[in-house]
């Protein structure tokens, strides 16, 4: 790897560091502007003076805003994240269990959804205009085009209710066995790989079309090249950095999906525990899920970012 | 391919004014649930707060054309009065959203420089916060009414709005005749208004109605969270909510407001896919 490329690559990491601080600022800040004294709130009734002000004093409360933001961020960055309001536990400790669910969930749905979203995106890029093309791009739009929610509407509609194949919403803790937590897993990697391949092979589809119209599948195609040739010899190798860029991209649609995917299927990850925590203005809670959930966003569109510089020579002036 | 794709670029369809039947079908359809979002409410057949059955998520009927919900009361009147916060909190949260990333666009097009990097970094930063996330963090701090969602609703689709309008706009800024405007002396805001606005017009319009759609989605997510309207109004993200609990013996009331968004979002993007080049993108 050249010196430049390097440091291009360390200049967008940094870029994405700023990002991060920015984001904890706006994250701290909105959750700054409760209205209402959170110390009141957690008291109720045994809220005297005195007592109010030990509380205070004790969530180092009295300090300025832009004090406890640096004392915030240097938790953070000892990933202490501080304590709920609502039980008094360690955020991380809460967090840490559910953070491993999602990820399961997320890996389960990568898993299932890159594979097939880019073989149809690259067979939809080259019959493209074709019947099967039409098809598989209609039913896209139509996907990318409706909330979350209906996607998981029909899926449980139509595998638990008129198949009766699987469990409608429950979540339960039974893993007796692998089909059991198959069974149990299936409905919201449905519902998640439908929401998050559209995107893919959306994505997908137009790199490869971009490629198909470089002058050297021109070339190839007049030299009497066959088709198969074309795409896998001279287009693929070509598309591969925006195809790689394009699935970063999608999944960090995951991280939409899944707010509302955990909420349906009561799954236990972390966004069913932020949206819990956001019902009981749980607010050292929300800032911890919330971080997590921008490192994880930010990774993914650096990971993008660093790719399409890899893999495309002109980015790197 | 590279024969036919010559061909297609040379075809009337994509040099003229061609409509598709699709794209009017398309625009039929919004034009219904406009309607809809204004009289909604007076051509309800029953009052949408009112209980009128006492069975509870009813079948379709002949009494009630599209079911009732968990408490008995008429879908189609609740569905026709959810049309108002859809659309209306929607539109106001587009209309918002792309003034301020186009006019911003635009200057930082035509001024550049620091003024450019800085209005540009600081939208990146907002962007890179997933925008569901963004709305559940500040709800959560200063609660749902319909400023507050209009408001989040808009800073979450401005910088998507003002990338798009930059870069159109840096294009039309090279142009000669902005060159000759500037070398006449004009100020930046006539250059904005008379020499960049009228020829990136076209394509900011069909981007509002993709971003109209956007925003639409998350209302919907909003509210299915229950952060959007709040009770006893609903839209049609809080009709799914309410209803939820239908969903395992398969309810209308689930699926009736879900189909209300899908059809008024997937005519959106049909009319927009479907629209004339013209006025599509002017650079083809």
């Amino acid at each position: 790897m050249n010196p430049q490329v390097l440091t291009l690559i360390l200049g967008r990491i940094g870029v994405a560091v700023v990002t991060l601080l920015i984001v904890s600022l706006i994250v701290f800040a909105a959750t700054e502007m409760l209205p209402g004294d959170v110390v009141q709130i957690l008291l109720g009734q045994a809220a005297t003076p005195e007592a109010v002000a030990g509380l205070r004093e004790a969530m180092n409360l009295d300090q300025p805003a832009f004090l406890r933001f640096l004392g915030w961020l240097g938790g953070l960055a000892q990933g202490d994240l501080g304590h709920s309001y609502a039980n008094r536990m360690a955020v991380a400790e809460l967090i840490g269990g559910r953070l491993v669910n999602t990820l399961k969930l997320a890996a389960l749905t990568a898993a299932f959804s890159v594979p097939v979203a880019l073989m149809l995106g690259i067979v939809t890029a080259i019959w493209r205009g074709s019947l099967f093309d039409r098809l598989v791009s209609s039913v896209v739009v139509a996907v990318i085009s409706v909330p979350e929610f209906l996607v998981a509407t029909l899926a449980v509609l139509i595998f638990a209710v008129w198949l009766g194949w699987l469990p409608a919403l429950s979540f339960g803790g039974d893993t007796s066995s692998i089909w059991a937590v198959l069974r149990a897993y299936a409905m919201p990697v449905i519902t998640l790989s439908f929401v998050v391949s559209a995107q893919m092979i959306r994505m997908t589809r137009a790199a490869v079309i971009e490629t198909l119209k470089s002058p050297y599948v021109e070339m190839a195609l007049l030299k009497g090249a066959s088709r198969a040739r074309i795409v896998l010899r001279h287009a693929l190798p070509n598309a591969i950095g925006p195809i790689v860029n394009a699935m970063a991209l999608s999944l960090s649609y995951l991280l939409g999906g899944v707010i509302i995917v955990e909420t349906i299927f009561n799954y236990p990850g972390i966004a069913k525990l932020m949206v819990d925590a956001v019902a009981t203005r749980d607010l050292p809670l929300i800032q911890g899920c919330a971080m997590i959930f921008c490192l994880g966003y930010l990774l993914l569109i650096t990971i993008a970012d660093v790719v399409a510089i890899l893999a495309n020579p002109r980015l790197r002036q | 391919m590279a024969m036919t794709l010559s061909l297609r670029a040379l075809s009337p369809r994509r040099l003229g004014w061609k409509v598709s039947p699709l794209g009017v079908l398309a625009a039929c359809v919004i034009v219904f649930w406009a309607v809809i979002a204004v009289i909604g409410p007076w051509v309800a057949p029953h009052p949408p707060g009112e209980i009128v059955d006492y069975d509870f998520f009813g079948p379709l009927s002949a009494q009630f054309p599209l079911g009732t919900d968990y408490l008995g009361r008429d879908m189609l009147s609740r569905v026709l009065a959810g049309a108002r916060y859809t659309v209306g909190i929607s539109l106001a949260a587009v209309m918002l959203a792309c003034t301020a990333g186009v006019v911003l666009g635009m200057t930082a097009a035509v001024i550049g420089g620091w003024t450019d990097t800085a209005i540009s970094r600081v939208l990146d930063a907002v962007s890179s916060i997933p925008s569901k996330l963004f709305g559940l963090v500040v709800v959560a701090a200063i609660g749902s009414s319909i400023p507050v969602l209009i408001a989040v609703l808009a800073v979450v689709y401005t910088p998507g709005s003002y990338r798009f309008a930059r870069a159109l706009a840096v294009n039309v800024n090279t142009m000669d005749y902005v060159t000759v405007a500037r070398a006449r002396g004009e100020r930046t805001g006539y250059l904005i208004r008379a020499e960049i606005m009228p020829n990136i017009l076209g394509p900011v319009l069909a981007d509002m109605g993709l971003r109209f759609v956007f925003i639409v989605l998350m209302l919907s997510g909003l509210s299915f969270l229950g952060l959007g309207v709040q009770p006893p109004n609903a839209d049609w993200g809080s009709l799914v909510r309410e209803n939820m609990g239908g969903l395992s013996f398969g309810a209308p009331a689930v699926l009736v407001p879900s189909l209300a968004i899908a059809t008024l979002t997937i005519s959106v993007n049909l009319l927009i896919d479907n629209l004339p080049t013209r006025i599509r993108d002017r650079s083809e």
